[in-house]
């Protein structure tokens, strides 16, 4: 690791400033990707910005029929509690499968949405309940945001304060993990959405993306047989040593039929 | 160079510190608490895991800094004495280790499972040690000691 000068911010105000001072300054929020990315000189911060110490990014409540969660929540917070079970168990569900139980203590939802990690899980639930970004100065449509690989819509020093998901009539999450980091070769959340049919992927493309033939085929007979032949576009997946790009297309088509099997 | 205050296994302790150095270097180079081992520094093997205020981390992955006033615990601070704690005396009892190096990971880990879950079914301990690799014993004398140190931990035999 670079030297760096390492700040813990006390708001998000507090935050802000800092992020205006320094050279090349960076958030950190649980240090889980940011750690390990500072580990192979991949980045050389002159500030990190610790976003840990400020309580309001952090917790789950009800916003009439949004559930809303803050930006520094983490994946155990998310996967243990009552009210997220309650409003979507697949959310909770997709919490639990993150990492290791030392990774869930630590990394946190807006910083994994923040990232973009194509593997990650939660862009799939972001894109696939069709959240709202909140970030300290704008709210950004899930539709909206994922813009590429480890890229988002957020501004250089933006801050993601918290996710606002509208209630789906019901929604699951399949994720045929690497069986040693647990990130998702490929998985596909699904939801009924009050707006449609909604099927968002990841780990099988560069950047979380939505399937457009499958929720066609979903909104006229939402059922598994729907999506019999459906997979992903092999043209488009990615290839790598733990899975070939028509390998990702097929699981693609697994995922997606395995979680609407557990909903109907 | 910034200065760093924080309780390790109940003691006050502080030291200076560099914004990148990380808790596992903290405690075995200043504090020469060894007890708590590097197996890969990038956040697989789980053999750094200690408590922070309760909760199971990985200290290769968390900085030193970011301990500003927190209660960490490490395998050293388990003993009472020269009374093993059961955790601890699980692991001998069922022969949970060979070469030892993951030990205090794994201990660590299975005591912040036993803290949540007093009566762990196989299952849930083979599932929670998803972080914590061993290259030696095959898991199941590990599986069993953490079932059998959860169940001491509540008071059952
Ligand atoms: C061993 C291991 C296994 C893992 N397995 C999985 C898995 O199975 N599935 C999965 O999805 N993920 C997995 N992860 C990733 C994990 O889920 C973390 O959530 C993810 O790494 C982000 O970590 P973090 O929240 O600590 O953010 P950090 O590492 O602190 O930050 C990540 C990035 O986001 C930016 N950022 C953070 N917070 C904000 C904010 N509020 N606003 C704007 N920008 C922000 C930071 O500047 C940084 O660039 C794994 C990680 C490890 C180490
Ligand atoms: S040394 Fe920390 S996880 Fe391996
Ligand atoms: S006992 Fe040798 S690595 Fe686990």
């Amino acid at each position: 690791m670079y030297e760096f000068t390492y700040h813990r911010a006390t708001s998000l105000a507090d935050a802000k400033a800092k992020m205006g001072q320094g050279d090349d300054p960076t958030l950190m929020a649980g240090g889980m990707t940011l750690i390990p990315t500072l580990k192979q000189r991949l980045a050389m911060p002159s500030d990190v910005i610790d976003l840990g110490g400020i309580a309001d990014l952090s917790g789950i409540r009800m916003d009439g029929d949004t559930l809303v969660i803050g930006a520094m929540t983490k994946h155990h917070s998310v996967a243990s509690s009552d009210v997220v079970k309650a409003f979507c168990p697949a959310l909770a569900e997709l919490a639990g499968l993150i990492g290791d139980p030392m990774v869930r203590n630590r990394g946190t939802i807006g910083g994994s949405v923040a990232n973009n990690d194509p593997a990650a899980d939660y862009p799939s639930a972001v894109l696939g309940l069709g959240a709202t970004v909140v970030t300290d100065t704008r709210e950004i449509a899930a539709d909206a945001f994922f813009t590429g690989m480890f890229e988002t819509a957020l501004e250089e020093g933006e801050i993601v304060r918290e996710f606002r998901f509208p209630k789906p009539k019901r929604a699951a999450y399949s994720k045929f993990p690497n069986p040693a980091s647990r990130y998702a070769i490929v998985g596909v959340f699904v939801a009924e959405a009050a707006d449609g049919i909604r099927v968002a992927v990841t780990g099988a493309a560069p950047c979380v993306f939505r399937h457009g033939g499958m929720e066609a085929a979903l909104a006229g007979n939402f059922s598994a047989g729907a999506l019999d032949g459906l997979k992903g576009d092999a043209g488009a997946m990615n290839s790598d040593i733990h899975a070939s790009a028509e390998y990702r297309a097929h699981l693609v088509g697994v995922m997606a039929r395995r979680a609407v099997a557990s909903i109907v | 160079m910034p200065s760093v205050s924080m309780t390790v296994n109940g003691k006050p302790v502080s030291g200076e510190v560099e914004g990148r150095t990380l808790l596992v270097q903290f405690l075995r180079e200043h504090l020469g608490l060894t007890g708590t081992h590097v197996g890969c520094d990038t956040t697989q093997c789980g053999a750094c895991t200690v408590h922070v205020n309760g909760e199971a981390v990985k200290s290769c992955t968390f900085l030193a800094l970011m301990a500003e006033g927190a209660e960490i615990s490490t395998v050293e601070g388990l003993a009472n004495g020269e009374e093993l704690h059961p955790m601890q005396e699980a692991f001998r009892q069922n022969h949970g280790l060979q070469c030892g190096f993951c030990t205090p990971g794994m201990i660590m880990s299975g005591v912040a499972l036993a803290n949540r879950n007093g009566a762990p079914s196989e299952h849930e301990v083979r599932e929670w040690l998803e972080g914590n690799l061993c290259r030696c014993t095959g898991y199941h004398n590990i599986v069993k000691s953490i079932m059998a140190g959860a169940r001491a931990m509540s008071g059952q035999s």
